[in-house]
């Protein structure tokens, strides 16, 4: 095998067992930093070794024992080297567990250990940024340069920032473990939250001129369903999981033929991705079943359901939307929710029914700077015959707007109100 | 990026043989693997040819042919469908399938019309659902 064709199975073998690599070994170590360590010992190991000696078959034992050994001669060199004495006993119990045969055989263990490391990765001690970089660097199995680039950040930022939230997971001493009944409900809020924070990122990106990253929507993707295979019983994985397989559905259908910007009501439905929606709708479907009264991921995913069962914008159930934007409204207190409610009361009852909602967010303080909110106004001006007012709205909307493509169509929206 | 996997039946799968035990117990371990994994998007077995038809073209002639169809080498029995990053990590996934006996499993990328273009749209105008990035207080 070539070279490169190795190299490129090497990363797809790296994609394929990172996360287990590195959760299997933090189980070990107890140290997050130092179980990737060992991992990329092991992965520079197999890119020095495996183009002459060909993939073994199989490679994550193979990685598994490499990164062990490395981990052994790691703690006798430590001591000797710092303390020229015996063994402490939590080194020595470290020890023998690396020396131990091969845990991989064990698939349970490992999955665990995964669900572990999740859990530890999205640490509410870590800031949201440290905890998404390090998420989908040790779980996502991506490196810093694509983290970077899907961020459009620099690489050393990325780096200081996976450098850093290590240091913090290791002074908060955080337990490699998965949290228990009475605080499970707000940890997998925060593991949750990074999971749709990288989706959105990669959805409708927030600056710069690309609209999308449609590679974060599919890590995010496949995130969301590691989650729902580990935790089965837990509605909300199976609820987030849903609200982005539907959403995720509608991308290809979001650009015209000359690459311009759809909106939903201009969307061919016909190109919505149907395996997608299957998948989405058979997942809230499995929520809703678990669900004691829905959580926001369901209701979210209720709301873009209606969508997709739609033959089209006016045809969706509005009144319905409402109602779950209610109960979403009640549960999370969001002015954003607010903003989305009244887009849906505008469809149901009407632009001044909407307004209403509207022009009771004007002093919002979240939503200061905020452009979707002159944005959304504008249309309901527009809709109530008032263009003037409307023109004026937009126009702020696309001063605040920091996407290229999006201020486009704001300036552009703003134009066809004029006389 | 999205790949099919395409399962060639046999003399076993056209008569309508289960799998043995053994072979089915490894496929399901296998198959948990692919969705622990995130990579498996659907998957099914295919009835035997038998109970299948082709429908011939010619013209604006159509002529139905009614099963089972002889060309073992055509026969497909069953398929996955995979979402991967790249073929290279769909091989890898592949290469772990408890297949055997000489069976080549071929795999195909989907066409799929999202090799997205660069433009996008903001839709909260329309009926947007993207609440994601500052929803406070979500305990």
């Amino acid at each position: 095998m070539a070279a490169t064709a190795t190299h490129r199975a090497i990363d797809a073998v790296w994609r394929i067992e990172s996360a287990r690599l590195i959760a299997g070994l933090t189980r070990i170590v107890r140290d997050v930093a130092v179980a990737e360590d060992l991992a990329q010992d092991a992965l520079v190991a197999a890119l020095e070794q495996w183009p002459g000696s060909g993939i073994p078959d199989n490679p994550g034992a193979w990685l598994m024992a490499i990164a062990k050994r490395r981990g052994i001669d790691e703690l006798r060199r430590r001591v000797t080297l710092e303390r020229k004495q015996e063994l402490l006993g939590r080194d020595l119990q470290t020890l023998q567990q690396l020396d131990q045969p091969d845990v991989l055989a064990q698939v349970d263990e490992v999955q665990d250990d995964v669900l572990r490391l999740v859990f530890m990765t999205c640490h509410p001690v870590l800031a949201r940024e440290a905890r998404v970089a390090l998420t989908l660097r040790l779980l996502g199995g991506l490196s810093t340069p694509e983290i970077a680039r899907a961020f459009l950040v620099s690489e050393g930022t990325v780096a200081q920032r996976i450098v850093r939230a290590k240091r913090t997971l290791a002074q908060a001493r955080v337990p490699f473990e998965v949290p228990g009944r009475d605080e499970l409900a707000e940890r997998l809020s925060a593991v949750l939250e990074v999971v749709y924070l990288i989706f959105n990122e990669g959805y409708a990106a927030t600056a710069g001129e690309h609209w999308t990253r449609p590679a974060l929507c599919a890590d995010a993707l496949r995130l969301g369903r590691i989650l729902a295979a580990l935790m089965p019983r837990e509605p909300e994985v199976h609820g987030l999981l849903a609200l982005m397989e539907l959403q995720a559905s509608r991308l290809r259908a979001r650009v015209g033929p000359h690459g311009e910007p759809l909106r939903l009501a201009d969307q061919d439905r016909a190109r919505w991705d149907q395996l997608l929606v299957q998948r989405g709708l058979a997942g809230l479907r499995r929520a809703e079943e678990l669900s004691h009264g829905l959580g926001p991921y369901t209701l979210q995913a209720a709301i873009a359901a209606c969508h997709a069962r739609a033959p089209s914008v006016d045809g969706a159930d509005w009144p319905r939307i409402v109602a779950l934007y209610d109960g979403l409204a009640a549960l999370t207190g969001s002015p954003v929710v607010e903003l989305n409610r009244a887009v849906a009361v505008t469809m149901a009852f009407g632009p001044e029914a909407g307004l209403e909602v509207v022009d009771a967010l004007a002093d919002e303080p979240a939503l200061r700077g905020y452009h979707l909110l002159p944005s959304v106004r504008g249309d309901i001006l527009a809709r109530l015959g008032r263009p003037a007012e409307a023109r004026e709205a937009f126009v702020l909307a696309a001063d605040l707007c920091a996407n290229d493509r999006e201020r486009e169509l704001l300036l552009a929206r703003a134009v066809a109100c004029e006389p | 990026m999205r790949f099919m996997v395409f399962v060639p039946g046999n003399a076993e799968s056209e008569a309508g043989v289960m799998p043995s035990t053994d072979l089915l117990e490894e496929m399901t371990k296998y198959n948990e693997e692919l969705v622990k994994a995130g990579v498996m998007l659907a998957g099914d077995g295919l009835h035997p040819t038998s109970k299948g038809a082709k429908v011939r073209f010619e013209g604006k002639e159509r002529t139905v042919i009614d099963g089972p169809f002889t060309e073992a080498k055509e026969i497909v029995a069953g398929y996955w469908i995979w979402e991967c990053a790249s073929r290279d990590e769909a091989v890898e996934w592949l290469k772990r399938a408890p297949f055997d006996g000489g069976v080549e499993i071929e795999l195909r990328q989907v066409f799929e019309m999202e090799d997205f273009s660069d433009e996008m749209t903001p839709e909260l105008r329309a009926a947007n659902e993207r609440l994601g990035e500052q929803i406070e207080g979500r305990q």
